[in-house]
């Protein structure tokens, strides 16, 4: 018979050297899912996988921006985690930033200068972000209306409202995308910083990465949001406004996928699509849980996400397969890590005397 | 208007019953507890389990008329069965065995489900190697397809009631029958109590384990039998990448906008069917992007129905008390 | 006895939790046609071992046996097969379910599915033990004796042989008490075994057979309880003898001055149930003022209205700065009245539910009250982790560190984290809820000290309390609720415990003095 017992505390070495190992343990089923999969031996997979991440300086600072992006949503997403208020509208309110981004340089391009531009976007998309975040919020605070459900399903509100607009300023009429936006005077496009184009989006998500850290671990808000969290009972007694919190640190949330919104169309695609956010929202719920909501660690379960994707996007040009192929590889993976929690939280307990007792009840 | 019933009703429909399959495969989930964000996957698996064992099947054959009509809809029935079933048991695992957190589960489970269906849609496509990116088959979707000789015959009636592939019918039973279970039946009943307060059915002696992967496992197939639905009748039988679109969270929403209800879902689905479809039958002339707008519809009038029973604080009303939490009896 | 085959019985049965030993080898028999009270005081592990009896936990090492087999209890369903039923504290009942739903529930009969059958049973059962219970109420719509009634049918309706009930008596009004054990009584003579749980030494007086006593997790020994003293079960259950001599210090009366006044408070819970009905009094500097009541008499909802934390619904609670000054505290949240100046002291019920955070440490927990102080966006720590350092060792809490989550701590260290902290602020009013509950004799005492310290300091002390013996020694004054309306307010110093009994189970045993 197996019992299952809750641990005492693991120390955290042995904690992190189980996670490491199944990481690479997942590392290796996978290798061998593609070997069965494409006939070729998985050490040569691999080198693909490293290659297509980290074959060239342009493939490693594409990595480092996707590995930013991502990890600027998961930051995003981390407050309200920590709130337990499951925001699974990341992918929504990234929409909603990019298109307010989108709609400034679209509306404003040639009647701004592109400092004010970058300003008037910056706060139009953090102010969208936000909005779409302080809806499922408020009825959350008010009526406790369930936030999981609510959130997800302003994803699609933001993904039919981003495509009629798509079709508004379709360019050229009858191509159905809205193409480059300000091709040539680049208007609200991000500067290019240390000739890099992809340096400013890598920089700005670093200081914000740190800016969260403080943020949660060190200020009174980020201590008020984790009492929220924690007891909300306890948060009345002391005085603590709890819909006033929950409104707050959604506000902040959706602002910073806002803000990742307009790093995407501003610095990255400079257009506007109904899939720009690319699943994001719902892949940083993932990073950030992996990182127990920790910013610090969120770098790596980013970093580990995204080589996972841009590894599996290389085998799948080099070996002609499909790109869903790495799809499958950050299922899996994914998979792998969900399960080991239980064996870090639990201890399993096998009993022989159980058994014998328990034939003896069967021979009854 | 009439006209416009006859030939509006059976589009809504057939664009509702994908819908119905996912949406009665979640709340059986849901009403053990479960909140499986991972219905999206489940029905392309389900979508794409079918494709491949059709494929397997016609192409084994010189000639798509020799095709063995029994095994033409049984192969992709349990291919689509087992696929869905699979999925469940993952999520089962990892939820129940091993109470990892829902809602990163079933995200993963949408991720690695749609990149499956994909991937193998995919595989197949460059298989055949057809100028267009999809695989049809015609064979088994006519099978799929077929309706009863005389339905033609019975004018309207037969157009709104009896123009369906026997898998439309198959999700209507399975609704009632759904329905019949939950609150007709002691099996019902302890499921909606493993759902609503874990600690009490286990106190009660209800297997705990054994409900929430019964039900969730049984959840994924009928909501993967709503992909095969989609391909073989809805689609006839053309497998594209990215076809089934967001239909998988349209079901969830709709288990909202039913409040757990799988009755209420037959009359809901045909309803969102029909919203997500009315784009199609505005006058000529309107601004095309307006239809976009319309897409919208099934998702605020769900945000609405999500706020008002909210509001209305009607307790019969409520999600199952303990959705999304798992349960460890020596939780302390 | 021992001559006769037990029904149950347990041997060196040990079961821990983490680092709490809950049980440690704890033997004992249970016999069939009696009434057995296990006595203990709170944590002392009665609820886990009968825990492991009933399948909600597996034991780590020992044996049970049932009429001499030895057998495996992994689930509720395995206890249910071998004849125990248990009624828990906190009942295991599905609020959105009728009477009659949550009676058949997990029950394999045989046939269709037969609700209004089932229906026809329960009131059947109902009308033959006189319960008063609709069979197709649902749960959410029950009081809290009603859903106990529930509860008990369920297991008759099953036909229990073993029943063990988990302190029933803590939610019924005493007419209530005498019908259960009335009922308890019928069952023995049946032939039933029944268990009941408890550290009232009067119900171990009046309904068991026989006692065994648990302290500390460890089986200390039994008794037959017609041949047993009060004397001798308290000390084998406190393990000495203690005589409750609580310092009672006379109140200071020269600068005694009124400090809160409720008039006419009437408060409603959010389902429209009156839970303070008209209540009025004074509570003064310097002194404690007790409150007494069976529980859910309105305790809660009173110091809750008082610290901003309850709605109400018509009424005044004044706080008298001085003489001339006075606030009026309905309508603020408790951030308001810390504002006003008023420094209000709370120790509520539900220490990790309310007044802490289980999760975060001793230093965070201190912050809860102060973490809002200056103006800087961040929060400061430094003197949160002093207080908690102060706390930790002026009232002796075992913790390895100040970094330890409070809900690893015992219960007693965790109600010394809060009352330390909310004493730390110097108030001028102190709330508190069931202070000592859970608390082994040590730690009370240390409690009623730094209540009595705070008397003297001229706090107003408000105490809600359960145990009587306790509110007779240490209170002043003792206002006494039942049902939501004060039935009296009478002198601790000259009062009795037969008065304050009286009062507490019906209306005008007294008026105001």
């Amino acid at each position: 018979m197996i019992h299952v017992v809750k641990r005492k505390d693991m120390p955290l070495v042995q904690a992190l050297a189980i996670r490491f190992g199944i990481i690479v343990f997942a590392l290796v089923v996978c290798g061998v899912i593609t070997a069965l999969a494409t006939g070729l031996n998985p050490i040569a997979v691999y080198g693909t996988m490293i290659q297509g991440s980290f074959g060239s300086p342009r493939k490693v600072w594409i990595l480092l921006q996707q590995v930013a992006l991502l990890l600027c949503v998961s930051l995003a997403l981390t407050p309200a985690f920590r709130m337990k208020f499951w925001n699974l509208g990341g992918e929504g309110q990234v929409l909603a930033g990019g298109f307010a981004a989108a709609a400034c340089m679209i509306c404003l391009g040639d009647k701004l200068p592109n400092a004010a531009l970058l300003a008037v976007m910056f706060v139009a998309s953090i102010a969208a972000g936000a909005l779409w975040a302080a809806i499922p919020a408020f009825f959350k605070a008010k009526f406790n209306t369930n936030e999981t459900l609510f959130t997800l399903m302003m994803n699609y509100v933001a993904i039919q409202i981003v495509a009629y607009f798509v079709i508004v300023w379709e360019n050229p009429k009858g191509s159905g995308t809205i193409g480059i936006i300000n091709q040539k005077s680049e208007a609200g496009w991000l500067p290019v910083v240390g000739g890099n184009k992809y340096m400013l989006i890598v920089i700005l998500v670093a200081l914000l990465t740190i800016a969260m850290y403080v943020y949660l671990n060190y200020s009174k808000h980020g201590y008020e949001l984790a009492v929220v969290g924690e007891s909300p009972s306890t948060a009345r007694y002391v005085g603590i406004k709890v819909d006033r919190v929950i409104v707050r640190t959604l506000i902040l949330s959706g602002a910073i996928c806002g803000f990742a919104g307009m790093l995407l169309v501003a610095g990255s695609a400079h257009t506007l699509t109904t899939s720009i956010a690319a699943g994001r929202g719902f892949t940083a719920v993932m990073v950030a849980w992996l990182a127990k909501f920790n910013p610090a660690v969120m770098v790596g379960s980013s970093f580990l996400l995204e080589f996972m994707g841009s590894g599996a996007g290389e085998i799948a040009t080099t070996y002609g397969l499909n790109q869903s192929f790495g799809d499958i590889l950050a299922g899996i993976i994914l998979f792998f890590i969900i399960g080991t929690e239980f064996f870090i939280t639990y201890r399993i307990v096998f009993s022989k005397k159980q058994k014998a007792s328990e034939k003896e009840q069967g021979n009854v | 208007m009439f006209e416009f019933l006859v030939s509006f009703i059976p589009r809504a429909v057939v664009q509702g019953i994908p819908l119905l399959f996912g949406c009665t495969g979640e709340i059986v989930t849901e009403k053990s507890g479960n909140l499986n964000l991972g219905i999206p996957g489940v029905m392309y698996v389900g979508g794409i389990c079918g494709v491949i064992g059709s494929f397997f099947y016609e192409n084994s054959l010189s000639d798509p008329s020799l095709m063995n009509p029994a095994l033409g809809i049984l192969i992709p029935l349990v291919c689509c069965i087992l696929g869905s079933l699979l999925m469940g048991l993952i999520y089962c695992f990892l939820t129940v065995t091993l109470r990892a957190n829902q809602n990163v589960t079933g995200l993963a489970m949408t991720t690695f489900g749609v990149g499956l269906g994909n991937f193998f849609g995919g595989s197949l496509i460059k298989l055949v190697g057809s100028e267009i990116p999809s695989i049809s088959l015609t064979a088994t979707s006519n099978l799929f397809r077929a309706t009863l000789p005389f339905a033609e015959s019975l004018g309207w009636f037969g157009q709104i009631f009896l123009s369906y592939g026997f898998l439309a019918y198959v999700a209507i039973i399975i609704a009632v029958g759904a329905s019949l279970l939950l609150n007709r039946t002691r099996v019902g009943l302890q499921l909606r109590a493993v759902g609503e307060n874990p600690a009490t059915a286990d106190a009660a002696g209800i297997n705990i384990t054994r409900y929430k992967y019964v039900a969730t496992c049984a959840g994924c197939i009928i909501a993967g039998l709503g992909g095969l639905y989609f391909v073989m009748d809805y689609a006839n039988g053309i497998w594209a990448n990215d076809a089934f679109g967001d239909r998988g969270w349209l079901a969830i929403a709709l288990v909202i906008f039913t409040v757990w209800r799988p009755g209420v879902s037959i009359p809901a689905s045909i309803l969102f069917g029909g919203l997500y479809i009315l784009h199609l039958f505005i006058p000529t002339g309107t601004d095309l992007a307006v239809k976009e707008l319309y897409k919208m519809l099934p998702y605020v009038v769900t945000i609405v129905v999500l706020v008002i029973t909210s509001t209305r604080n009607k307790r019969e009303n409520q999600p199952p008390e303990s959705l999304g939490l798992p349960y460890f009896r020596e939780n302390r | 006895m021992s001559e006769k085959q037990p029904a149950v019985s347990l041997r060196n049965i040990s079961k821990s939790f983490g680092p709490i030993q809950a049980n440690n080898n704890v033997s004992l028999d249970i016999y069939r046609g009696e009434i057995l009270a296990l006595l203990g005081e709170n944590g002392s592990g009665k609820t886990t071992l009968m825990n492991m009896l009933s399948g909600i936990y597996y034991p780590d090492s020992g044996q049970i046996s049932i009429d001499g087999k030895p057998v495996s209890i992994g689930s509720p369903r395995d206890a249910f097969e071998y004849g125990i039923g248990m009624i828990h504290q906190h009942f295991k009942l599905v609020n959105v379910f009728t009477a009659t739903q949550n009676i058949v529930l997990g029950l394999k009969e045989k046939g269709r599915f037969d609700l209004a059958a089932a229906a026809e049973k329960v009131k059947q059962i109902c009308d033959d033990y006189g319960f008063d219970v609709d069979p197709n109420q649902k749960v959410y719509d029950m009081s809290v004796s009603q859903k106990q009634t529930v509860e008990i049918v369920k297991q008759l309706y099953r036909g229990a042989e073993i029943l063990i009930l988990d302190e029933p008596t803590a939610v019924l009004t005493p007419q209530e008490t005498d019908k259960l054990f009335a009922v308890l009584r019928n069952m023995r003579d049946d032939g039933k075994t029944v268990v009941i749980i408890t550290h009232k030494l009067n119900e171990v007086k009046d309904i068991s057979d026989r006692v065994v006593v648990l302290r500390k997790g460890e089986y200390v020994g039994e008794l037959v309880t017609s041949e047993a003293t009060t004397q001798e079960m308290t000390n084998m259950m406190v393990g000495r003898q203690i005589l409750l001599n609580i310092d009672r210090p006379d109140p200071e009366m020269k600068y005694r001055m009124e400090r809160i006044r409720v008039k006419n408070l009437t408060v409603k819970n959010r389902e429209g149930v009156t839970k303070l009905d008209d209540v009025s009094f004074v509570a003064y500097t310097g002194e404690i003022l007790g409150i007494a009541g069976i529980s859910g008499s309105g305790q809660k909802e009173l110091l809750e209205a008082i610290a901003g934390l309850q709605p109400v619904d018509s009424g005044s609670i004044e706080y008298n700065v001085d003489n001339e000054q006075v606030e009026q505290l309905i309508g603020m949240d408790p951030l308001k009245i810390a504002d006003m100046g008023v420094v209000l002291s709370f120790v509520p019920e539900d220490r990790l539910g309310m007044g802490l955070v289980g999760s975060m440490d001793l230093t965070d927990n201190m912050m809860l009250r102060s973490f809002r102080r200056g103006t800087s966006p961040l929060a400061d720590r430094k003197e949160p982790k002093h207080l908690a350092e102060l706390v930790v060792e002026e009232l002796e809490v075992s913790t390895p560190s100040v970094s330890t989550p409070v809900s690893k701590l015992s219960g007693g260290n965790v109600q010394k984290v809060l009352v330390g902290r909310e004493i730390a602020a110097a108030p001028t009013v102190l709330l508190s809820a069931y202070a000592v509950r859970g608390l082994d004799v040590n730690s009370s005492y240390v409690i009623y000290d730094l209540l009595n310290r705070q008397k003297g300091n001229g706090v107003a002390v408000i105490y809600v309390g359960e145990d009587l013996d306790v509110l007779l020694e240490l209170c002043d004054r003792i206002l006494v609720l039942c049902g939501g309306k004060v039935s009296g307010i009478v002198d601790g110093r000259t009062t009795t415990k037969n008065e304050v009994g009286l009062m507490m189970t019906k209306l005008g045993g007294g008026e105001d003095q």
